[in-house]
């Protein structure tokens, strides 16, 4: 479960992003700030989706390459490219992107549950489907996204 | 957040209980203490169990955490058996005393924790402690018993007023004549009769009668009474309310009249005088009597004739009580030695909440990469060295330095009660294995980084558990060998060159090494052939899979590997090392960082990445000539360095930013150390600089990557990777050459 | 108009309950630790009540309240003792050293207040 509050039951308000040629949104919610493309150091032996890691005020944070993570070829990583610091699962993980769209404010209603037919990847880390200005928003399952390691104690 | 003030004096009341069952810890020991010396016991000792005990149950009341008050109480009522010298302390009740302690540590955790209930055992040991105090059986519960006023039987055989009572309320005449120690006890009859007034409508007379000459007049002694005429919707019990600090030093006699409100008939229609009344209330006092109107205005006049009283201060020595110089003498001498005793005074302190203590070491931390950035920044643009931006910046640095230490050490606590959950551990365990072992600990006020203590925990809970189990005799073979029947795990602490060094020894039976030897053959650990000297074979221990337990402990299991606690050691940035000596036993000696927050390191460059190795595994560096290097195989390599062959790790393969290179002539090598001895050299592409680093932890929600230990931010911002170079060489593939055999004939 | 207490209790819990419930209440609250500690406290001020507990290390209540009895000035301050014994040779002791009156612990803190309000007058 996302562990987002919307700010009423009734709406919701999306970060809507564009990744290769699709539109994805995140609840605005689990946002914690937008950030330019850096550099991220890699880390060795990680999945492929893992970028690496980067300098956030002082916090190493971990960059997702979201396309790759959604079985899409990887994001190209420049100037132009937008990291957006999401915050699920009691984890902060910056998601790489091509660009940042929109905010929108929608009422739940508006939320319809994607397909089952949906044969891709991507369809697993989809939690719902909106239309907004004749465009299909696919609204992602941060949990979904976001990789849970268990971790052994020392 | 909302801020709750019962919540936080809740979590304090915890951390006092953490600090009061240290102090009952203490003071147990002291008694063990002179119980194996010459028997007698110090009253202060059992006095601060007694306290502490006491004071948990106290506290434990205010919030209801009844199991813990419930324990507490029965514990409590043994200790004052203790206090009040009707207890006999000999082994049996020590043992029961500790266990208490224990069982109570227990509890204040399930109280902690929200849980309900108590921890198992916990009847049986309050029955096994009670049974210490012989015959007597443990009072009945008192604890719930307010101070509320005991209604007094007032029946004159009248009939019920109550229906008489019209809606003016009720009437009361009420009795009061103070004894004197009515007065000596710092109560005032000026405020109960206030009190009484305050209850409805009043009309106060005071009996003058028994009041000498002025000239005679002895302060704080009683010679005045009041009687008080009182309506409305009054309850008895709200009367006696009044009186409840008094009862036992008044005379108090409280009668409903029959006729409510106006009428106030002072004379004859008295009903019987009350058991407690004394002589005279019959007979109205003479000259002052009225028949006042029921106007709440009685305390007025009155007043001049209290305020001729105690408060003046006596011209005479007063009478009855020539104790009060006594006792100032008394007084005085206390506080002097107060004054005297200015050590016994602990250290101001302050209490900080954790939080903030962490938010400022991250503050720091940052201070210092950012420092280092502006010590970057200020090197590119060129300025000579000795300008005033260089020398401002060298000062800069020295006062982050100064800083971060400082900073560093608040976060040190002592190792004290990590300590005593250790004797604790201790005494379950002997009983566990029925040995007799003793906990001696050194060291104890030494102070180690809070979080490094909090992850010493287990590993020290294991290597004493091993002590315990494994490392020392059985009491009847101890007593063959000649030594005595009660084992000692010695714990100590201390700091030793910029480290603290944390020992676990015990005076057991030492490592059996022909028997480890047959062991590690066995399992296919050594050649059987091998030539191992005496302290190889005992690091043979701390390899994974390895134990000499060969029958299954009710304790320890088939024994908790060395190898784990290596391994947790080695994760604080620690080392471990062992000794031990045949029949005279066996000694585990932990080195660790004073602090897990920095650490001093070399900066590398492998492959364009920026790497970070810790100082404290480098022993040398070298460049590699052609004859250096040798080859085991189409793919690995070792290099020969100061008469021995070490293994060769390319850092750029090892990590997987490029395959491996055609040649590692020229090309730098760090050699590396690991706490068993193991050597491994390290190639590496260029040396950047040594410099201490911030320790940033990389969060966990991508695994644990073979060989990052953490990651650091560097001057220019980026992030570098800090090596465990014992872990990387470990999961290393050792792959330093392709496996196309035409670059291998070419290499 | 805020009256001033002295309040002795070992136990750091109980003097943060007690400052908790008699500030809200618009009292001056002054704390100490032991009866010794107490002592000293009161050389400087000047309290309409003192509260004290009889289990204290250094000094305990009946020491204290002894003390405090034995200097002139405080002969009629009131002082309520805060216990958790409630037995009569407790309170008679008390008694006997001087005490006005007695609270059981756990307090409940409108009473507390009342109690002091009557002592204070």
């Amino acid at each position: 479960m996302i562990e987002t509050r919307s700010q009423s039951s009734t709406e919701v308000e999306l970060l809507s992003f564009r990744l290769a040629e699709q539109e994805y949104s995140v609840d605005i919610m689990s946002v914690r700030e937008i950030r330019g493309w850096t550099r991220a150091t890699p880390l060795p032996h990680s999945p492929p989706f893992m970028r690496g890691v980067i300098n956030l005020r002082g916090t190493v944070l971990p960059v997702i390459d979201l396309a790759s993570r959604l079985g899409m070829p990887p994001v190209e990583g420049d100037a132009r490219n937008v990291i957006i610091v999401v915050h699920a699962g009691g984890q902060s993980v910056g998601l790489l992107v091509d660009a940042v769209s929109d905010i929108l404010a929608l009422p739940r209603t508006a939320l319809q549950p994607p397909p089952e037919l949906a044969a891709d990847l991507a369809h697993s880390f989809v939690q719902a489907l909106t239309i907004v200005d004749g465009r299909m928003i696919r609204v992602l399952d941060l949990s979904a996204v976001l990789p849970t390691y268990q971790t052994e104690a020392a | 957040m909302a801020h709750d003030p019962m919540a936080e004096i809740r979590a304090s009341f915890f951390v006092e209980c953490e600090e009061l069952l240290e102090s009952l810890q203490d003071a147990l020991s002291v008694m063990a203490d002179h119980l194996e010396g010459d028997g007698t016991q110090d009253t202060e000792t059992i006095n601060v169990v007694f306290r502490a005990v006491h004071s948990i149950k106290g506290g434990a009341g205010a919030f209801g955490l009844t199991a813990l008050v419930s324990f507490a109480h029965r514990f409590e009522t043994v200790m004052d058996e203790l206090r009040c010298g009707r207890l006999v302390v000999d082994h049996e009740a020590m043992k029961l005393f500790f266990q208490a302690v224990d069982m109570l540590a227990d509890h204040v955790r399930l109280a902690r924790d929200d849980a309900s209930g108590s921890p198992p055992g916990s009847e049986t040991l309050l029955i096994a402690l009670e049974a210490l105090m012989g015959e007597r059986a443990p009072e009945a519960e008192e604890e719930e018993v307010e101070f509320a006023p005991l209604g007094l039987s007032f029946d004159l055989g009248l009939p019920d007023l109550s229906d008489l009572a019209d809606a003016e309320g009720r009437g009361w005449t009420v009795r009061l004549r103070p004894q004197d120690a009515l007065y000596a006890s710092g109560n005032e009859p000026f405020h109960l009769l206030r009190a009484l007034a305050d209850l409805g409508t009043a009309s106060i007379t005071c009996d003058l009668s028994a009041l000498p000459d002025l000239d005679a007049l002895m302060p704080e002694t009683s010679c005045l009474s009041w009687t008080v005429e009182l309506t409305g919707e009054i309850e008895e019990g709200d009367i006696r309310a009044v009186f409840d600090f008094v009862e036992d030093v008044a005379e108090i006699t409280i009668t409903e009249t029959q006729e409510p409100a106006a009428e106030l008939e002072l004379a004859a229609p008295e009903p019987e005088a009350e058991p407690e009344t004394a002589p005279s209330p019959a007979a109205p006092p003479p000259s002052l009597s009225t028949a006042p109107d029921p106007v709440p205005v009685a305390p007025a006049p009155v007043v001049p004739a209290l305020q001729i009283l105690p408060v003046a201060s006596p011209p005479a020595e007063r009478p009855a009580d020539p104790a009060p110089d006594r006792l100032a003498a008394l007084a005085a001498p206390v506080v002097a030695a107060a004054a005297a005793a200015p050590a016994e005074a602990t250290a101001a302190t302050v209490r900080v909440d954790l939080d903030r203590i962490d938010r400022l070491v991250n503050l720091v931390g940052e201070l210092v990469i950012n420092q280092a950035m502006l010590a970057q920044s200020v090197t590119e643009a060129g300025l000579p060295a000795n300008s005033a931006v260089m020398n401002g910046l060298e000062a800069f640095m020295m006062l982050t330095r100064d800083i971060q230490d400082s900073v560093m050490m608040i976060r040190a606590q002592p190792v004290k009660p990590l300590f005593q959950r250790m004797a604790r551990i201790v005494r379950e365990a002997s009983a566990a294995v029925g040995k007799e072992v003793r906990l001696r600990s050194e060291g104890e006020g030494t102070e180690v980084d809070k979080t490094v203590i909090e992850r010493l925990a287990d590993p020290l809970t294991h290597m004493i558990r091993n002590a315990v189990d494994h490392g020392l005799e059985t009491p009847d073979r101890r007593r063959e060998a000649g030594k005595p029947a009660e084992g000692v795990v010695t714990l100590s602490a201390q700091h030793r060159s910029g480290r603290v060094v944390i020992e676990v020894a015990d005076d057991g039976a030492g490592i059996d090494r022909p028997r480890v030897r047959e062991i590690a053959i066995r399992k296919g650990l050594i050649p059987p052939d091998a030539v191992l000297s005496d302290a190889e074979i005992d690091n043979l221990l701390f390899l994974p899979g390895f134990s000499t337990a060969t029958q299954v402990s009710a304790l320890s299991g088939r024994g908790v590997g060395m190898d784990v606690v290596k391994q947790a050691i080695g994760a604080l940035g620690g080392r471990i090392a062992i000794t031990s000596e045949r029949g005279r036993g066996t000694r585990f000696s932990i080195s660790l960082p004073l602090t897990l927050a920095v650490l001093d390191g070399m900066v590398v460059r492998v492959a364009g990445e920026t790497l970070v190795i810790p100082l404290s595994s480098i022993v040398e560096t070298a460049t590699l000539a052609a004859e250096d290097i040798r080859s085991l195989g189409p793919e690995t390599s070792v290099i020969h360095i100061r008469g021995g062959f070490v293994p060769l790790f390319d850092l750029g393969t090892e990590l997987a930013y490029r395959g491996p290179k055609s040649s590692y002539e020229g090309g730098i090598v760090l050699l590396t150390a690991q706490e068993d001895g193991s050597r491994a050299a390290l190639v590496v592409d260029e040396i950047l600089e040594q410099r201490q680093v911030v320790i940033k932890g990389l969060q966990h929600s991508y695994g644990n990557i073979a060989g990052v230990a953490a990651a650091t931010i560097l001057g220019d911002g980026q992030i570098a990777l800090i090596l465990d170079p014992g872990d990387l060489v470990e999961n290393a593939t050792g792959r330093t050459r392709t496996a196309d055999p035409l670059l291998a004939l070419a290499g | 108009m805020s009256l001033t207490i002295l309040a002795v209790d070992d136990s750091r819990t109980i003097r943060d309950m007690l400052k908790l419930a008699l500030t809200d209440a618009g009292f001056t609250l002054h704390l100490a630790e032991d009866g010794v500690h107490g002592l000293e406290v009161l050389e400087g001020i000047a309290p309409d009540a003192i509260i004290s507990d009889i289990n204290m290390p250094r000094l305990d209540g009946f020491g204290f309240i002894e003390a405090v009895r034995g200097q002139d000035r405080h002969r009629g301050t009131p002082i309520l003792v805060l216990t958790t014994e409630s037995a009569p040779e407790l309170k008679a002791r008390a008694r006997a050293a001087g005490a006005t009156g007695w609270i059981v612990k756990p307090f409940d803190p409108p009473k507390l207040v009342k109690a002091l309000q009557m002592v204070t007058g």
